[in-house]
């Protein structure tokens, strides 16, 4: 999207047609088109099988919630000692199979 | 209104507005008009007597933010760049975000980029959604005054028109050596994708810089991402006889340039319709469908409409009424099946 107020354009279209971001899996599927040139669909169901939950609760906040606590994916809000940002995002490429450039940048420098 | 002006239509008004909008793309873009039942559906949606409309559950799609940085310092919030996406990120549900310099073109970044850099890299250890770095080609910025060619501009009202043509195409290297330059300083930097938005803002010779700036990046960097948004709907022909793999770029349509982007490695293209500010929003929006439709249905790449203020049905105004704008974010995602917005 482009230029517009935040409330008219970026919350609009996020509550009208978006997939929530980290609210759900809106960051994952992201990740799918961005590094596999996936459409939207096969985007979603590659997600969907690698978290093994149904296409409709990507968007779900509870259901999503509690699964990037539990896998490491970083959560909107963050509890004492969870993974968070590039922690998390470890975990994202792991679980998706893809790679990260921030997070091969970081493997490189520390040579792990 | 297009303007974003509130107006009464009646039914055979609405009717009617929604019938020559889409006649009106099928006959200047060579594409289908949208059928009945689809334009009964955005029928209902203009009727419906609610002031928020979204998609059905199951048919949500992924959001990219052109110049996304600059959005919450252009209302005078005053937070910094990272902060910036921490909020989108966090608050405001955004499935990716983009960090921009407030110059958004490639060319005034160029002596910048080392103060860009670590504003990216401190960004990507604290968020978790995928970042692009952004910027528009802005060919504009290449011509004298401002840049080291002759003004087309100003050579062409002289008749001396193989002088502005040549610097165009001088204009044209100039820039993807600057593209090339930004965007590599940036991905090396850790970017997950580098976002050309305005693509084509100062006609074919903008998009012809692009795609081929493109194509050296994704040689370079085969697994990083490259979206690619348009400026307008058709290409302009300010130079009138660039080629790209042979297709003369001037003039072409969403559905025409999206095959060009493919050929030139693009992730995700962003193709647009503009908004007329003197037509009905079920004009503009009946009118965006149909191009977007035919885009969609051509491309094996993802395509996130342009849908900001001025473009994709989307009123010519700052603040734009959310009636209008998550009607027209519902009928353009269910009806054109595309990836993103």
């Amino acid at each position: 999207m482009g230029v517009g107020d935040p409330y008219g354009m970026a919350i609009t279209h996020a509550i009208a047609s978006g997939m929530g971001g980290m609210r759900g899996a809106g960051d994952l599927v992201a990740r799918m088109q961005m590094t596999r040139g996936m459409k939207i669909d096969e985007a979603k169901a590659y997600v969907a099988k690698k978290l093994r939950i149904g296409v409709t609760d990507l968007t779900d906040p509870v259901i999503m919630t509690e699964l990037r606590q539990e896998l490491g994916l970083g959560t909107v809000t963050p509890l004492p000692g969870q993974l968070n940002g590039l922690e998390a995002k470890f975990r994202i490429a792991d679980l998706l199979g893809i790679e990260i450039n921030c997070v091969k940048r970081f493997r490189q420098k520390v040579s792990l | 209104m297009g303007d974003g002006s509130p107006i009464e239509m009646t039914e055979s008004e609405l009717r009617h507005d929604l019938e020559e909008g889409t006649r009106e793309a099928a006959a200047r873009g060579k594409v289908p008009a949208l059928s009945e039942d689809e334009l009964k559906h955005l029928y209902e949606i203009f009727a419906a007597p609610y002031r928020f409309l979204s998609v059905e559950p199951g048919k949500e799609i992924v959001l990219s933010y052109d110049a996304g940085t600059l959005k919450i310092r252009r209302v005078g919030i005053a937070v910094n760049r990272i902060q910036t996406l921490q909020i989108y990120e966090k608050l405001l549900g955004a499935d990716t975000m983009e960090l921009a310099h407030v110059d958004y073109s490639f060319k005034p970044i160029k002596p910048i980029i080392g103060n860009e850099q670590p504003v990216l890299e401190q960004a990507l250890l604290v968020t978790h959604i995928p970042l692009f770095y952004g910027a528009m080609p802005n060919l504009g910025l290449y011509s004298q005054p401002d840049g080291p060619f002759p003004n087309p501009s100003e050579l062409l009202p002289q008749g001396k028109i193989a002088e502005a043509r040549d610097s165009y195409e001088k204009s044209v290297e100039a820039a993807i050596r600057d593209m090339v330059y930004v965007s590599t300083a940036m991905i090396e930097s850790g970017a997950d994708g580098i976002n050309f938005d305005t693509t084509g803002a100062a006609g074919d010779p903008d998009f012809l810089a692009t795609l081929k700036a493109v194509e050296i990046l994704k040689k370079k960097y085969p697994d990083i991402c490259i979206e690619l948004g348009m400026a307008g709907e058709f290409v302009l022909g300010m130079h009138g006889d660039l080629r790209y793999d042979g297709v003369r770029l001037a003039g072409l349509y969403p559905h025409q340039q999206v095959k060009l982007a493919e050929k030139a490695g693009v992730t995700i293209f962003g193709p647009v319709v503009n908004t007329n500010a003197s037509r009905s929003c079920p004009w503009n929006l009946a009118r965006a469908v149909t191009f977007m439709k035919a885009c969609v249905e051509v491309s094996r790449i993802p395509i996130h409409v342009n849908m900001g203020m001025g473009v994709g049905a989307v009123p010519v105004t700052d603040h734009p009424p959310i009636d209008i704008v998550s009607r027209a974010s519902k009928a353009m995602v269910e009806m054109t099946r595309l990836d993103g917005l």
